[in-house]
């Protein structure tokens, strides 16, 4: 006589939520202003790519080959370039993290450059505590290095010392901007974020504001009370993930090859994991506080570090790649990244839909488990 | 006893937590188209037995029926019958009146025209027509508490369940209130009401009184009242200070249990004994003792091994304050706004040294605003409050050396032990070293404190919480003693033992000024000021004040009866 | 007055030791991203997967094959043998580099012509991907070297290249440093801004009001006690760097310390700000959150701040978590002087004065 799902019961609950959302500031600021400003911050402020690297020069070779090789390193577009100080001072300035690394010609360089039996070293310091920047001061510094030797050998008529080029391409973003890939990924953090805060608090609200026991003690089922938690704040999520979508397309830029119908049903397998994430930590805790501790080391720590969304998961140790294979973020950070680049390539995109439907099943009915129909 | 609607045999609960159980054995009956009062101490069972009934618990043995039904294994066929308003009115604050009626409407299957006249009936009986586009968190403590009473309606219940229904609202809305439910048993709605007010249980049909998980007593109220006939006296006409005179009173063997009242002193004397010498207890040559109705209260003391003394440990440990001239407390002219609406509007009085002055008032009246400005808290928009003679709004951290500050629900760090908050409270106050060890010490004996000293307030009874309220309060010896709302739902036992420490504290000469509710708390006041919108509407002696509002017909109000006059007295005034 | 603080500060910490759920929270991330991040956060890219298309059966070529695979960067190699399947591999995400020889590769190799190869990369996981790149030409250097020596030449010219501070650009030397600025800065904003919340929440906030204490007073009560959980979780990790990761401590610890002492100032400014227009823990956990997140991403941490567009650097300049981090890693990694220090301890000067200063203002003005 009572069923599973009324659905007057249940519409009536989802009104009674999608009210509260409306009339919450707090939620509305979750979903819709935090997720454009850290959109904004991913896209302005995470830029991996070294435009114009900080480096010095330390000319202790005046010579017309020392400041030619000077020349080149002036000309390269990835290069911004201090000279005029001595190598103490620049060692400072290094440290003072004002330079990124320098380039040392030294003494003797033309000297050697002349003699045949001999090889004129240049000198390439980096600042280690950055290992990325000093990756790219080693590759853009090796790059002028390459392209001087070349002309000198065109100069003076010989077979180039290089006889191998290697050509590099892009399969899908051409252009290498770091942009095209991270604001994808970010999405997927800011949507864990959402989803997981959003809901993490609700239950837990209700439990303390003594709401909870007047529902029990209606003939509301366990199946009407958890979808009423899902339905609304699932709305709520996909109009913030439409909104990331449209704020990367249409302001930042960011090319979109996939299906808008693709991205939503991945999308809504991926808030189905995130948000029975939260409410299981809502459930589960009863506690607006500890939620929202738990919801911040649960959600945002992991899709961050362990989501391969900056940092590569196979370079990682097995032991925590193992561990990546337990986190929705890390298969939407690839099902969205590909959906933008890649269009719809389907291997991906069904086996990172099946992993998510596990999980979004694993959490939502962990939670209905959770869910008790009593006070204890 | 067939027909009972509830029967409850020998039920017990025993939570995962604790090893002594909430209820301990618990047999009873409800019948229907009656109202039950469940009455009995704080941490005495009444809410684990309402949540029992309404099958949100389950008892770890014995056996429950309602209506038929196993709470647990038919909890869906049982909610159909059942209306249940859980302690805070289980509303949704941020959804308006209207809103919150059509939530549990739509749970309970009330649609069409039934819905729409269902409406209409429970807005006409609670007034509520007017405030449906409301939000429930803007809404008066009573108006809430109305409208979880008609949410809990809905669906037309067999047996409404309603969880302390009373706390936190004021006199005139659970008046309204019970005409509300009289009128649902005339419709055959069988009522179970928890409560900790006494007078309320009086009007029940039944009570249920329990204390400690175990059941004392199940009958009519008055066949409890009746054990304690004409053992209730007043002593009238006194000479000199009645606060001396209840401690020596409650000295004697005779005497069970006493209160204050306005200027004379309530007694009840235990089974038997014989009635007291008022010469040896010095009440003065007028004195007389005047025998007056038992109340409920007497009987529930008596039943729980009566009242707790009449000796203030604390006021004995308390060095007399002397050498007070000025008025301790002063208003001038307060006034604070809160935009437009004045919350307080020109509240003038003085407080005397050595005199305890309350500030009685309705919900959202304005006395909370009014209080927290005199010691501090907030600063007023125009006009003075002066605290021993000094301006709070220029040197209030000298000030405030002098006075203590009880908070309302008995503030104190939930997550520190007992003994950590002493120490805090001292420490802050600028008591160290020998000293603060030797005044620690004190607080623990005085206040029983010794068996909790690593336990969490949190976990603590309501009454052990007030007690080191109080102990906290007081450890600094402050001049003053600022206590809001002091006794909120603490039952009468410990309730008086709190006024004995006030009383004793005030005879050594401190200041002490009380916001409060509770009626047979303002007879303890030597003065008081009746807050009504934001202004003082009448002030005097508690005395002054019943006079004000007795009438012909009615000769002899009580407290409650004069405060309802008064403040319809007014609003009849500013509606004309 | 200095006792009443005393007290104040040591039921600010009783409070936040007193029982176990607490204890946890305050150690739990630490270890967690101790234990986690120096392994988990690297862009280095090791046991990757490379694939081959290989047109040409030359032996330059598979010569070359042969010291790809060998790379510490590629433990897989896939080989290719169609357009088509080149296609697919980086479509699924299979191969982070594909690298294709063409037909005349090892003949043009061999007769000392222009040779040339493709490397097709992965544009969703670009910097990785670069820096594969890097590995592979790195490879190719060296072949092209041996072969001019194999020919009895002399080269021209060498680079050679140190990585001062950290020369093997390990990772960890980069984490651990930046864990210190990360951990103290959340917990100097939980323990302030939420305890205020807390405070409030409980009704404890009022009895502080109404006791002898001022205002400022209260402030400095809720600033130490952070001030000192937020060094002891520092020390936790510098420790740990020391001895776990054993990251060479080049500077100074006085230094260090010291420059702590004026950033977490700076934070508990911004706490105690957020605390002070915040009635309840959700919020102030909402402002913290809202303050926390742009703050790390910010901070140099993830990319460098040079990066940012000029206004953003301009912005950033608010951010304390930023110039902290700068002197952090100095300190511990490059030995960095007073002076250095200074330049970016000014900043943070400036900003505890504004942040302490408003939230005083905001405090007494809640009072009215």
């Amino acid at each position: 006589m009572n069923k599973i799902v009324s659905f007057r019961r249940l519409r009536a609950l989802c009104r009674k939520e999608t009210l509260q959302i409306l009339r919450d500031p707090s939620s509305n600021i979750i979903a819709f202003v935090l997720p454009v400003v850290l959109l904004f911050i991913f896209g302005y402020g995470i830029n991996l790519d070294s435009t114009a690297l900080r480096i010095g020069l330390v000319l202790e070779d005046t010579s017309p080959e020392a400041r030619h090789f000077a020349d080149n390193l002036y000309g390269s577009p990835y290069l911004q370039v201090t000279a005029g100080l001595t190598l103490t001072e620049m060692e400072q300035a290094m440290t003072a993290g004002k330079v990124r690394g320098f380039v040392v010609i030294p003494v003797d360089f033309a000297e050697k450059l002349k003699r045949p039996a001999d090889t004129a070293p240049l000198l390439v310091i980096t600042d280690g505590a950055e290992p990325n920047t000093a990756n790219f001061v080693q590759n853009y510094v090796r790059g002028v290095w390459n392209g001087w030797l070349l002309q000198r050998a065109v100069e003076r008529g010989e077979a180039p010392p290089a006889d191998i080029a290697i050509e590099s391409r892009f399969w899908f973003n051409s252009s290498a901007e770091s942009r095209n890939y991270i604001i994808p990924g970010s999405i997927t953090i800011i949507m864990t974020v959402i989803g997981t805060l959003l809901t993490s608090l609700v239950v837990a609200r209700e439990w303390e504001r003594g709401t909870m026991e007047a529902l029990l003690a209606s003939p509301v089922t366990r199946a009407e009370l958890l979808l009423s938690k899902l339905l609304p704040y699932y709305v709520l999520g996909i109009s913030s993930l439409f909104l990331c979508v449209g704020v990367s397309v249409f302001i930042l830029n960011i090319p979109f090859r996939g299906s808008l119908l693709v991205l939503w049903a991945i999308g809504t397998l991926f808030l189905g994991c995130s948000l029975g994430l939260g409410l299981l930590i809502s459930t589960v805790l009863r506690n607006q506080f500890n939620a929202a501790q738990a919801a911040l080391n649960a959600a945002f720590l992991p899709a961050l570090m362990l989501s391969g969304f900056i940092y590569e998961i196979r370079s990682m140790p097995v032991l925590i790649q193992a561990f990546t294979y337990l986190i929705p973020a890390r298969y939407f950070v690839t099902a969205i990244q590909t959906i933008f680049q890649a269009g719809n390539v389907w291997t991906v995109i069904l086996r990172s839909g099946l992993f998510l439907l596990l999980a979004a099943v694993f959490f939502i009915g962990l939670t209905a488990l959770k869910t008790r129909r009593r006070l204890e | 006893m067939s027909d009972a609607l509830v029967t409850i045999e020998s039920v017990q609960k025993i939570f995962t937590d604790s090893k002594k159980p909430a209820l301990d054995g618990i047999s009873a009956t409800i019948q229907p188209g009656r109202i039950t009062g469940l009455v009995g101490p704080d941490g005495a069972g009444k809410t684990t037995l309402i949540r029992l009934m309404a099958g949100l618990l389950a008892p770890t043995s014995g056996k429950i029926r309602v209506d038929g039904l196993d709470p647990i294994h038919d909890a869906a066929k049982l909610r159909e019958s059942i209306g249940y308003m859980p302690q805070k009115f289980g509303l949704y604050e941020d959804l308006s009146v209207q809103e919150n009626l059509e939530l549990h409407a739509d749970l309970r299957n009330v649609v069409g025209e039934e819905r729409s006249a269902t409406f209409k009936r429970l807005l006409d009986f609670t007034d509520l027509a007017r405030f449906t586009s409301r939000l429930a968190g803007k809404l008066s403590g009573g108006m809430k508490q109305k409208l979880g009473l008609a949410c809990a309606l809905l669906g037309q219940p067999r047996l409404l369940l309603l969880d302390e229904p009373g706390v936190g609202v004021d006199p005139i809305s659970r008046r309204e209130l019970w005409k509300m439910v009289q009128e649902l048993i005339d419709q055959g709605i069988t009522v179970v009401w928890s409560t900790a007010y006494l007078d309320e249980a009086e009007l029940c049909r039944d009570v249920l009184l329990m204390n400690e998980g175990k059941l004392v007593f199940y009958g009519k109220p008055s066949d409890m009242t009746s054990r304690i006939r004409e053992r209730s006296f007043q002593i009238r006409q006194i000479s000199g200070s009645r606060r001396q005179l209840l401690a020596r009173v409650l000295r004697s063997h005779e005497v069970m249990d006493g209160v204050i009242q306005g200027h004379n002193v309530r007694l009840v004397l235990r089974a038997g004994a014989a009635h007291p010498n008022l010469h040896d207890i010095n009440a003065g040559n007028q004195a007389e003792l005047m025998p007056v109705a038992p109340r409920f209260e007497d009987a529930f003391i008596e039943a729980l091994g009566g009242g707790p003394g009449g000796e203030s440990a604390l006021a004995q440990r308390l060095r007399p304050v002397t050498g007070e001239t000025n008025t301790a407390v002063e208003a001038v002219d307060l006034t604070k706004k809160f935009g437009d609406f004045a919350a307080t509007d020109h509240v003038n009085f003085t407080v005397k040294h050595g005199e305890i002055f309350g500030l009685l008032g309705p919900n959202g009246a304005g006395k909370s605003t009014t209080f927290r400005m005199m010691c501090g808290l907030l600063t007023p928009t125009s006009g003075t409050a002066r605290v021993m003679g000094i301006d709070l709004k220029t040197s209030a951290s000298q000030a405030r050396q002098k006075l203590g500050y009880m908070a309302q629900k008995f503030s104190l760090y939930g997550s520190l032990t007992v003994k950590q908050n002493l120490k805090f409270f001292s420490g802050v106050y600028g008591l160290r070293g020998e000293q603060q060890k030797l005044v620690v010490n004190e607080m623990i004996e005085v206040f029983k404190l010794q068996p909790f000293l690593d336990t969490a307030p949190n976990t603590l009874a309501l009454g052990f919480k007030q007690r080191l309220a109080l102990a906290c309060a007081v450890m600094h010896e402050p001049r003053i003693l600022f206590l809001d709302e002091p006794t909120s739902g603490v039952d009468p036992i410990t309730r008086r033992e709190f006024w004995t420490h006030i009383n004793g504290v005030v005879e050594k000469g401190v200041t002490v000024m009380v916001t409060t509710h509770f009626m047979d708390e303002a007879e303890y006041c030597d003065r008081i000021a009746l807050v009504f919108r934001g202004r003082i509407i009448a002030a005097g002696t508690p005395d002054q004040l019943k006079d004000q509002a007795s009438t012909p017909q009615h000769p002899d109000p009580s407290m409650e009866d004069a405060f309802i006059a008064l403040v319809q007295a007014q609003s009849n005034e500013a509606g004309s | 007055m200095f006792l009443r603080l005393a007290t104040l500060i040591i039921k600010e910490l009783q409070t936040l030791l007193q029982d176990k759920q607490s204890r946890v929270i305050l150690i739990m991330p630490v270890v967690l991203q101790l234990a986690l991040f120096p392994f988990a956060a690297t862009l280095e890219v090791t046991n990757n997967t490379l694939a081959v298309f290989n047109e040409d059966s030359g032996k330059e070529a598979l010569e070359l094959v042969q010291r790809f695979s060998q790379a510490q960067a590629f433990t897989e190699l896939i080989p290719l043998y169609s357009e088509a399947e080149v296609r697919d591999v980086l479509d699924n995400q299979q191969a982070l580099i594909v690298v294709r020889f063409p037909a005349d590769f090892s003949r043009n190799v061999a007769a000392g012509r222009a040779a040339r190869i493709q490397a097709l990369l992965d544009g969703r996981r670009s910097n990785s991907g670069q820096i594969a790149l890097g590995y592979v030409q790195q490879i190719l250097q060296a072949y092209i070297g041996e072969r001019l020596n194999d020919k009895q030449q002399v080269a021209l010219s060498n680079l050679i290249i140190r990585n001062q501070f950290n020369p093997n650009l390990d990772y960890v030397r980069h984490i651990v440093p930046g864990l210190v600025a990360i951990i103290t800065t959340i917990s100097t904003l939980i323990v302030t801004a939420l305890s205020v919340a807390r405070e409030r929440e409980q009704g404890t906030f009022d009895q502080l009001l109404a006791s002898p204490l001022t205002p400022g007073m209260v402030m400095v009560g809720k600033a130490i006690p952070a001030m000192l959980v937020a060094m002891v979780q520092a020390t936790i990790i510098l420790l740990a760097g020391i001895f776990i990761y054993r990251i060479p401590f080049a500077g100074s610890f006085g230094l260090l310390y010291a420059s702590m002492t004026f950033y977490i100032l700076a934070l508990a400014g911004f706490g105690l700000l957020i605390s002070s227009v915040c009635a309840t823990q959700q919020q102030a956990f909402l402002g913290v959150f809202s303050f926390v997140m742009p703050a790390i991403l910010l901070s140099g941490f993830v990319a460098p701040v040079e990066n940012m567009p000029t206004w953003l650097q301009y912005l950033d300049w608010l951010n304390p978590l930023r110039h902290f981090m700068i002197i952090v890693k100095g300190v511990f990694l490059k030995d960095m002087g007073l002076s250095a220090i200074l330049q970016n301890l000014w900043p943070l000067l400036v900003i505890a004065a504004g942040t302490l200063g408003v939230a005083n203002w905001m405090f007494r003005r809640r009072l009215e």
